[in-house]
């Protein structure tokens, strides 16, 4: 879903072919997880069909490789309209937890071991996001934080769920 | 890996309160182990013995080969100036003296003279962003300043293990890193084992591992071995 917006909004920056995209994609929002070539190539001719942007400078006999792309108006509105829309606020892990320890607690089973080890690999996932940061540079800092703060604010709700776990098993087993 | 410090099956109690019920915790040589759990859980309390500072009523602690827990209090306030570092939530300096004479103190406690002291003081200043703060006076210094005042205290006379009671508890996500930060650097290049209380998470993750307290015992995460 944010692949072609955000390669939209590379292109209202300059006009760029595939590989500049592709390379400042991995850059900043790749991380770990580069974009394959084939991707950004159907992704720019999927914008170009609905024309958001246009293909300019096509060397004669040239691969994907030399064509250079130019945003048009309709993809730039929809970028400024996609940068000022409000992400809708989904805490899926934490329902997830919920759905585990609710369901534990129903058949009976070991909750709490079940959150000492959701703890656990939450704080190991924690501890490498905090040496990506060491390592890094602000970028990174940045990127790592938002992770480290999403799985801070899970910590907290299995902190909550540990301390009421008898009330909450009274409550839902029948 | 040899084993530094270690609590076993360690019991304290605060007249009728039962704070710790036989904790038990081994801490490598190296090591940067975060002590997390709930208030009132037992978590400074079990640093406190470590450190021997308390006694416990029953169990051992050991540092190295040595018995913590049949030491005298001579022996015991001996080998925590001479071994140990602290940091606490407040930074507790001292208010009469300076910036570079609270960080020289463990020094000066330990015999080395004033002026050998305090350069080795200073020196810590410029790689704390602390630079020409040596002669305030903690009343001077804004919380974090004082917090990293704090912790170079507890760093100077390269303790073999530092105890941190919630060392950025007082202080805002940014700062708090910034003492994290300088924590881990120094003791990774020290060398310096570190038992690290505190209930944030975030700074949980500056350890190599943790070990959660409930109920005055020691809880190893699942599927980790203790
Ligand atoms: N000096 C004291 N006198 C009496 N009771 C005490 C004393 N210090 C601690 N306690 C009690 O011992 C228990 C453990 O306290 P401790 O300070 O070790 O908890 P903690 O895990 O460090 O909590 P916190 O996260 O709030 O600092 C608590 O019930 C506390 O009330
Ligand atoms: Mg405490």
């Amino acid at each position: 879903m944010t692949v072609p917006l955000t390669l939209l909004g590379l292109l209202e920056r300059e006009p760029s072919h595939g590989y500049d995209l592709k390379r400042d994609y991995d850059t900043f929002f790749g991380r770990g997880k580069p974009l394959p070539y084939g991707q950004v190539y159907s992704t720019l001719s999927r914008l170009a069909r609905d024309g958001k942007v246009v293909v300019s400078d096509v060397e004669p006999g040239a691969g994907p490789d030399r064509k250079r792309y130019v945003i048009t108006d309709r993809g730039a509105t929809e970028v400024e309209h996609w940068l000022t829309e409000p992400v809708e606020p989904e805490p899926h892990l934490q329902t997830v937890l919920f759905a585990k320890v609710v369901l534990a607690l129903m058949l009976g089973r070991p909750a709490e071991e079940y959150l000492d080890t959701q703890r656990a690999a939450h704080l190991r996932r924690m501890r490498e996001l905090t040496e990506v940061k060491r390592a890094g540079g602000l970028v990174d800092v940045m990127l790592a934080d938002h992770g480290l703060y999403h799985l801070e604010a899970d910590l907290r709700w299995i902190e909550m769920a540990g301390a009421r776990l008898d009330a909450l098993r009274k409550a839902v087993r029948r | 890996m040899t084993v530094t410090i270690e609590a076993r099956d360690v019991t304290f109690s605060f007249g009728e309160t039962q704070a710790l019920r036989g904790a038990s915790l081994a801490v490598e040589a190296g090591e940067i182990v975060a002590v997390m759990g709930p208030s009132g859980s037992g978590k400074s309390t079990l640093l406190h013995c470590l450190a021997g500072i308390l006694v416990p009523d029953s169990g051992e602690v050991r540092f190295g080969d040595v018995r913590l827990d049949t030491l005298g209090e001579a022996e015991r306030s001996a080998l925590r100036r001479d071994r140990f570092g602290f940091v606490f939530q407040f930074g507790q300096l001292v208010p009469e003296l300076t910036a570079a004479e609270n960080v020289a103190l463990p020094l000066l406690l330990g015999g080395v003279r004033r002026g050998p002291a305090l350069r080795s003081a200073r020196a810590w200043f410029e790689r704390l962003g602390l630079g020409g703060l040596e002669h305030r006076r903690s009343g001077e210094l804004s919380g974090g300043q004082a917090q990293r005042v704090a912790l170079a205290r507890g760093l100077v006379a390269r303790p073999q293990v530092l105890f941190a009671d919630e060392p950025t508890g007082a202080l805002d996500s940014l700062t708090g890193e910034e003492v994290m930060d300088l924590l881990v650097d120094t003791a990774r290049e020290q060398g310096t084992t570190v038992v690290l209380v505190t209930h944030e998470p975030r700074v949980a993750a500056y350890a190599d591992r943790e070990v959660v307290v409930r109920d005055g015992r020691v809880n190893a995460p699942a599927g980790v071995g203790s």
